[in-house]
């Protein structure tokens, strides 16, 4: 355990307004990653120039080290970047920072999201004219993604849900998972966010019925489990808790962090379909997992409130059995028993109405509800609550982070 | 051999040195996993070295093109032009070998019957004289 008053805590969260996809014209996706630290640093009561880190995750496109000189940084003593892909390096980041403050090499870093997708080919998509050509023959790759999307592409594996709708399949065959249970997630997701103005869906209420009623994307999937695409930013910043205890917020420690996978996961099933079914139907998560437990002296049953990386409906279930919330096999129940479901579920999950009904930020978003809930200013908040588990997205290398109230 | 399942415009693989051999061997119809020569380990995708005894020196092995379903999806949302709607992703088991998955295609058959566990066999896809993919149909 490190040094107790450099213990990494989260000082100040900020985000901009979020928009649907392409909604947001008025601003770059840079100059809104800059509005976001600066929110964040305000909320921190940290002048912009005082923070002496950046960090992010999965090929930002926002360069730390320009938005760095954007805001007028004083210097810069920390620029970190996780390998971890796609949606699954949120908490990894926010690790990796938690590291650098611990260490001593930096006393305030900002890990920041900013999307505005329709400036941008969407993220994440394996983007169906990536290897497209005239006359259908070879090409040479032009890097190790594209290489091993070689085994994907030509078979129109084209996209998130496609991949992840192949591994709920493989779950609903082994458990008796069903599209009503995934549904659970969506519709407690939904009625959260009908209770924060912030989130894209607010207003937009949906019942089981709703999401049973919306159209197949990939089946299982169907468009209501799938997230959102939106615009906007979002920033934490994490400092020291000597630093915090000086700042004006409730102190909220990095109590324990960790990122990885299970041998032999490499990108995930998003690439790769072999293994055993623990490994391919499991999520990829329960490294992580033992690893955040191991660290945190703490167990599930500690947990007051959790805001689960939700790209698809499907993997928050994953999720929920790869931390031990549940049995393996038994997350569609759980969830359909209302454990999710704000104020009186088991586990109140994704209060703010994750990516599937506040905004689609590769789980920034997670990270600023879950420091909301233990500074009791959630919108759904979760009485007392002091506990709060926040993972980023599972079926890829994966992490997260147990955050603390002291 | 000369039926075709998709449009011209579907992705092509874009080809490194590892997975070069795989697509040579479509290319001659020939349905293969690469195989360690040194240990006879097998993988899918393949990689540069084997990852149980090192070796760099890796080869393909012929399968018998046969294997069953681990799972699927049906996509209803096609991205390109000419694509069947709705269409199948399937992981394949292929018989034969250390239970290695590929990713493919199901064709000629009513997604609706698509199941797991479904025993299917190749069928290479000629979309030109440079590339051809192998998809898999339901066992004869
Ligand atoms: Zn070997």
């Amino acid at each position: 355990m490190s040094d107790r008053a450099r213990q990494a805590c989260i000082v100040g969260i900020g985000e901009t307004r979020y928009a649907k996809w392409g909604g947001i014209t008025d601003a770059s996706e840079r100059g809104l990653a800059c509005q976001a630290v600066a929110k964040a640093a305000a909320d921190a009561g940290l002048a912009v120039a005082d923070i002496d880190g950046v960090g992010s995750f999965a090929d930002d496109r926002n360069l730390g080290v320009l938005i760095a000189r954007d805001l007028g940084m004083r210097e810069l003593r920390y620029a970190g970047m996780s390998w971890l892909p796609g949606g699954g390096g949120a908490c990894g980041a926010l690790g990796s920072a938690a590291r650098a403050v611990e260490a001593g090499h930096a006393e305030a870093v900002v890990v920041y999201r900013s999307l505005c997708q329709g400036q941008h080919f969407r993220f994440g998509s394996a983007a169906a004219s990536y290897g497209q050509l005239e006359k259908p023959g070879f090409h040479q790759a032009s890097n190790l993604l594209e290489a091993e999307m070689a085994f994907s592409l030509p078979f129109g594996m084209f996209s998130a849900p496609i991949a992840y709708a192949m591994v709920m399949q493989r779950h609903m065959h082994l458990y008796g998972t069903t599209s009503e249970q995934m549904g659970a997630v969506a519709v407690a997701t939904r009625a959260h966010a009908q209770r924060n103005a912030r989130a894209v869906m607010h207003g937009r209420p949906m019942t089981l019925e709703d999401h049973q009623a919306s159209r197949l994307v990939a089946e299982p999937f169907r468009l209501f489990d799938c997230c959102l695409e939106n615009d906007g930013a979002c920033a934490v910043i994490v400092s020291t808790a000597e630093r915090a205890r000086d700042l004006g917020q409730p102190v909220i420690r990095i109590a324990a962090h960790a990122e990885g996978a299970p041998g032999q996961y490499g990108w995930g099933p998003f690439l790769d379909t072999n293994g055993s079914d623990e490994l391919y139907a499991g999520g990829g998560a329960s490294v992580v997992a033992r690893e955040m437990w191991k660290h945190a002296d703490l167990s599930p049953s500690d947990v007051d409130v959790a805001q689960i990386y939700d790209h698809f409906t499907g993997l928050v279930l994953l999720v929920l059995e790869a931390f031990g919330f549940c049995e393996v096999g038994e997350s569609g129940p759980f969830a359909a028993s209302g454990a999710l479901a704000w104020p009186n579920g088991a586990l109140p999950n994704n209060t703010h109405g994750g990516s599937l009904s506040e905004a689609y930020m590769h789980g920034m978003n997670h990270i600023n509800e879950g420091v909301r809930q233990l500074r009791g200013t959630s919108t759904s908040q979760v009485e007392d609550a002091r506990t709060c588990l926040v993972t980023s997205a599972a079926g890829v290398p994966t992490s997260a982070a147990l955050l603390v109230k002291d | 051999m000369t039926d075709r399942y998709f449009p011209d415009l579907m992705p092509s693989p874009g080809i490194s040195r590892e997975s070069l051999p795989w697509w040579e061997a479509a290319l001659e119809g020939r349905l293969v996993v690469q195989s360690c020569t040194a240990c006879k380990a097998e993988r899918h995708p393949p990689a540069p070295c084997c990852n149980r005894c090192g070796s760099y020196d890796q080869g393909v092995r012929d399968t018998a093109g046969t294997g069953v379903v681990y799972t699927f999806t049906v996509v209803h949302k096609p991205l390109i032009p000419g694509m069947p709607e709705p269409y199948v992703v399937a992981s394949i088991e292929l018989d034969g070998t250390e239970g290695l998955r590929v990713v493919s295609n199901l064709v000629e058959i009513d997604p609706s019957e698509v199941r797991i566990g479904l025993e299917v066999e190749v069928v290479f896809e000629h979309m030109s004289e440079e590339l051809v993919v192998p998809r898999f149909r339901p066992k004869s």
